[in-house]
């Protein structure tokens, strides 16, 4: 061959960087100031309060909101008694079905719009409140749309009946998520509500509220009072009120179940967590770190039921640990509106503030941190991907609920050992297990206290699916046939 | 293996929003990846010759688009796409070892291996003997995959596992730690010619079994995917699952590529699109 060939030269990596893909707001209708929302229509709040919510990943200002005072939840109470016993509570299983069903479909309709707002209010990834949290919102409706008129056929020899009034305080982590698991199973058993969103994140449930008057839901059936502690102690003690509802911290939980002992109503509690994601040697490893990082890392670590608290076992721990940190280096962190941000803005200012306190507790018992080099965005409440080695039982890091993106790292050695140092806390909401033994996956469920066990996975949720915790995580289940019981009383026969 | 996990994490890759330049970035380097294949028994050497023009310049129109990375041909045609090249970038790549079912004696593989490289091949494409995998005889494709590297010499192996036929990706990720062990410089999952070809989970797997073995030994080894990737969105994803698997490094022809024919055309198709803002009739588009 006469004519060489051109040598072919040695190609130059290409860094890749991903160009700027922002979900357009564009969708949103917001109005610049919100009433509340009683007895079917948005009114101006007998308070003349209003307070401001801002986007934690800016911090600008995207509406105001009334603050209900004793007067305005009064009046949302009295609604929603006047509702059940009008209309809701009479109202045959079949007919409040279709009401719920129409919820659903209008939820479906208007996902799009509710993520970005989600996004927008809360600071969540829009990747995760378009994939997880819209679609599980829906869900949630039509599955207990679906109860409504089955409820005398689910539980065996009883005949069940509403509870009346439920007052329903939800968190700002999940906002819309967390009314779908509270209101949609009280409307299916027949009970009425008045819900009180979380003041750092009232705009979906606002707009739900529109939703739920443009579907024909009967006024009062749907009453929802935004504010903050105030108007939530308001509702739960109210005393025509027949069941509360919380989501939220241990502390809070505490205060509300003193408030209600000795009165009839009833109480079901979702609160904090530090769940034990335990790693055996023979785990699927790449698979058990994206699992780790979902668990920790999903929603900024703001998951009563995060995998905060790793057990590693000890002959494999700083090969698993190597591998986190190489796949901590890779999260994107920064705006949650762009759709290829997996970390985004912390909720709030307080949260951020809490999480800064915790990680400096966590440096000074003498742990060793972790963060990627990644930029953070100038305006807003950001915090690094963080991981924490040399963590022991004792240290605060390993006990107290950070609610952030922080992951301490502890190693075990034996079965027994992982079991007794994931249960060596006052939660048990739940739990995680990466093993590829089957028999081993039985026997630590067996054994962990918690609510929910996850096996080589974390995170999953379904609407069939109960929820809810052991010990000082709390009582009661969302979710599932289970979570019919919150909200039903029976008779025998 | 845990697969939920494995789709899931490419579930998750798959709805990175890539636009603008990462796009643009990314349909060039696509090009540059791509080995551009004709494996038929009807292939001729107009055939070849034909298809070596397209993959020299694929876009007679747009001097600014690159050369693919090679073309992909058998044994028999090699000499033509050698001739056809001769004064380019674009490398020849001959399949070899009896491909593609490898249904012959490890001493015919070699002389098959031999010949090829004699004749100007750059780069070899062995497949693996799968029956004597799935059998459990790793050792006899451990030893000819050896000996198929020593005939190559110089010339780059890459090793196809047929992963279709693997039936798993406990043994996808096992055949690939063997194949590497043995000295090949690419593992690749398929030769096209059995369902499934390439697929996003079983990639993932490979590229997770060539970081392991790159963190255990220091050496890197090229990664191809093959059949079935015919669109620029989808070889997209692939670059995605690289990129956030095994990092920046990896992102060159050196140490990826794509055994693809249709997709070339797609990638014209979709830079036209990003220069114009328009779909251009495929009519624009040469076929060879």
């Amino acid at each position: 061959m006469a004519i060489a060939k051109i040598p072919s030269t040695t190609h130059e990596p290409l860094l890749w960087e991903y160009a700027e893909s922002r979900e357009s707001t564009a969708i949103l209708d917001l109005r610049p100031k919100y009433g509340l929302f009683i007895d079917g229509k948005f009114r101006a709040p007998k308070s003349r309060k209003y307070f401001p919510t801002i986007n934690p990943a800016n911090e600008e200002h995207v509406a105001d909101v009334a603050e209900a005072g004793k007067a305005d939840v009064d009046a949302a109470v009295t609604a929603a008694r006047r509702a059940y016993v009008d209309t809701w509570g009479p109202m045959p299983g079949a007919e409040r079905a279709k009401h719920i069903f129409r919820l659903a479909r209008m939820i479906q309709e208007r996902s799009r719009e509710l993520a970005v707002l989600e996004t927008l209010d809360g600071g969540k990834p829009i990747k995760e409140a378009r994939d997880v949290d819209l679609p599980l919102v829906a869900g949630h409706f039509f599955y207990y749309a679906g109860w409504a008129d089955k409820l005398d056929y689910a539980f065996a020899g009883v005949r069940p009946r509403p509870l009346g009034v439920a007052g329903q305080i939800i968190p700002w982590n999940f906002p819309m998520m967390m009314l779908a698991w509270k209101v949609a199973p009280a409307l299916a058993t027949g009970n009425t509500v008045v819900l009180k969103p979380a003041e750092t994140t009232p705009l979906t449930a606002l707009i739900f509220a529109e939703i739920a008057a443009e579907s024909g839901l009967p006024p009062g059936v749907l009453n929802v009072v935004t504010g903050a502690g105030g108007t939530g102690s308001l509702v739960v003690s109210h005393h025509d009120i027949d069941k509360v509802a919380f989501t939220g911290s241990t502390a809070v939980g505490k205060i509300i179940q003193r408030e209600l002992a000795g009165t009839s109503k009833k109480l079901t509690l979702e609160l904090g967590g530090k769940a034990a994601h335990v790693i055996f040697e023979d785990a699927p490893l790449d698979q058990a770190v994206e699992g780790v990082i979902n668990g920790i890392f999903f929603n900024q670590g703001h998951v009563c039921c995060a995998g905060s608290r790793l057990l590693v076992q000890e002959n494999i721990h700083d090969r698993f640990v190597d591998k986190l940190k190489r796949r901590l280096s890779t999260l994107r962190v920064g705006d949650p509106m762009d759709k290829n941000t997996d970390i985004g803005a912390i909720n709030s200012r307080a949260q951020l503030e809490k999480i800064n306190e915790l990680v400096d507790v966590g440096l000074a018992e003498g742990a060793e941190m972790f963060q990627p080099d990644c930029v953070l965005p100038d305006r807003g409440f950001y915090f690094r991907p963080t991981l924490f080695t040399g963590v022991a039982q004792s240290h605060r890091i390993a006990q107290e609920e950070i609610f952030g993106p922080v992951l301490s790292v502890l190693s075990f050695r034996t079965p027994d050992e992982a079991v007794e140092k994931a249960n060596n806390t006052p939660y048990g909401l739940s739990a995680g297990v990466w093993t590829s033994k089957g028999s081993r996956i039985l026997w630590m469920a067996d054994r962990l206290k918690a609510g929910v066990v996850w096996a080589n996975t974390y995170n999953k949720f379904d609407p069939t699916s109960p929820f809810g915790g052991y010990k000082e995580s709390g009582f009661g289940r969302e979710g599932g046939r289970h979570g019919l019981l919150s909200y039903m009383d029976w008779d025998e026969g | 293996m845990d697969e939920v996990g494995v789709v899931e994490r490419v579930d998750a890759l798959s709805k990175r929003s890539i636009k603008k330049d990462s796009k643009r970035a990314a349909l060039d380097l696509i090009i540059r990846m791509i080995d551009l294949t004709t494996l038929e028994g009807k292939d001729t050497a107009g055939k070849v010759i034909q298809m070596s023009a397209k993959g020299i310049r694929p876009d007679p129109t747009d001097p600014s688009v690159p050369s693919v990375a090679a073309v992909c041909v058998y044994p028999a045609m090699v000499k033509y796409a050698v001739g056809a090249t001769l004064a380019s970038t674009v490398r020849v790549v001959s399949v070899a070892t009896y491909f593609p079912s490898g249904m012959a004696d490890t001493t015919l593989k070699v002389a098959e291996t031999k010949q090829v490289v004699a004749e100007g091949a750059d780069e070899v494409d062995m497949v693996i003997d799968r029956g004597a995998f799935l059998s459990g005889e790793y050792f006899k494709v451990f030893d000819e995959i050896r000996r198929v590297k020593e005939a190559c010499g110089d010339t780059h192996l890459k090793v196809i596992l047929e992963t279709g036929e693997l039936g798993g990706l406990d043994n996808v990720r096992r055949a690939s730690m063997l194949a590497m062990g043995a000295g090949a410089d690419f593992i690749k999952t398929s030769t096209g010619k059995i369902q499934p070809a390439a697929t996003l989970p079983v990639t993932l797997v490979m590229l997770e079994a060539i970081r392991e073995f790159h963190d255990s030994t220091g050496v890197m080894v090229g990664m191809k995917p093959a059949g079935g990737i015919r669109t620029s969105k989808d070889a997209i994803k692939y670059l995605v699952v690289l990129n956030e698997t095994l990092g920046e490094a990896w992102m060159s022809p050196d140490w990826f590529r794509f055994g693809a024919s249709s997709l070339l055309n797609d990638v014209l198709m979709q830079i036209r699109w990003l220069e114009t803002g328009r779909y251009a009739s495929p009519d624009y588009f040469t076929q060879d």
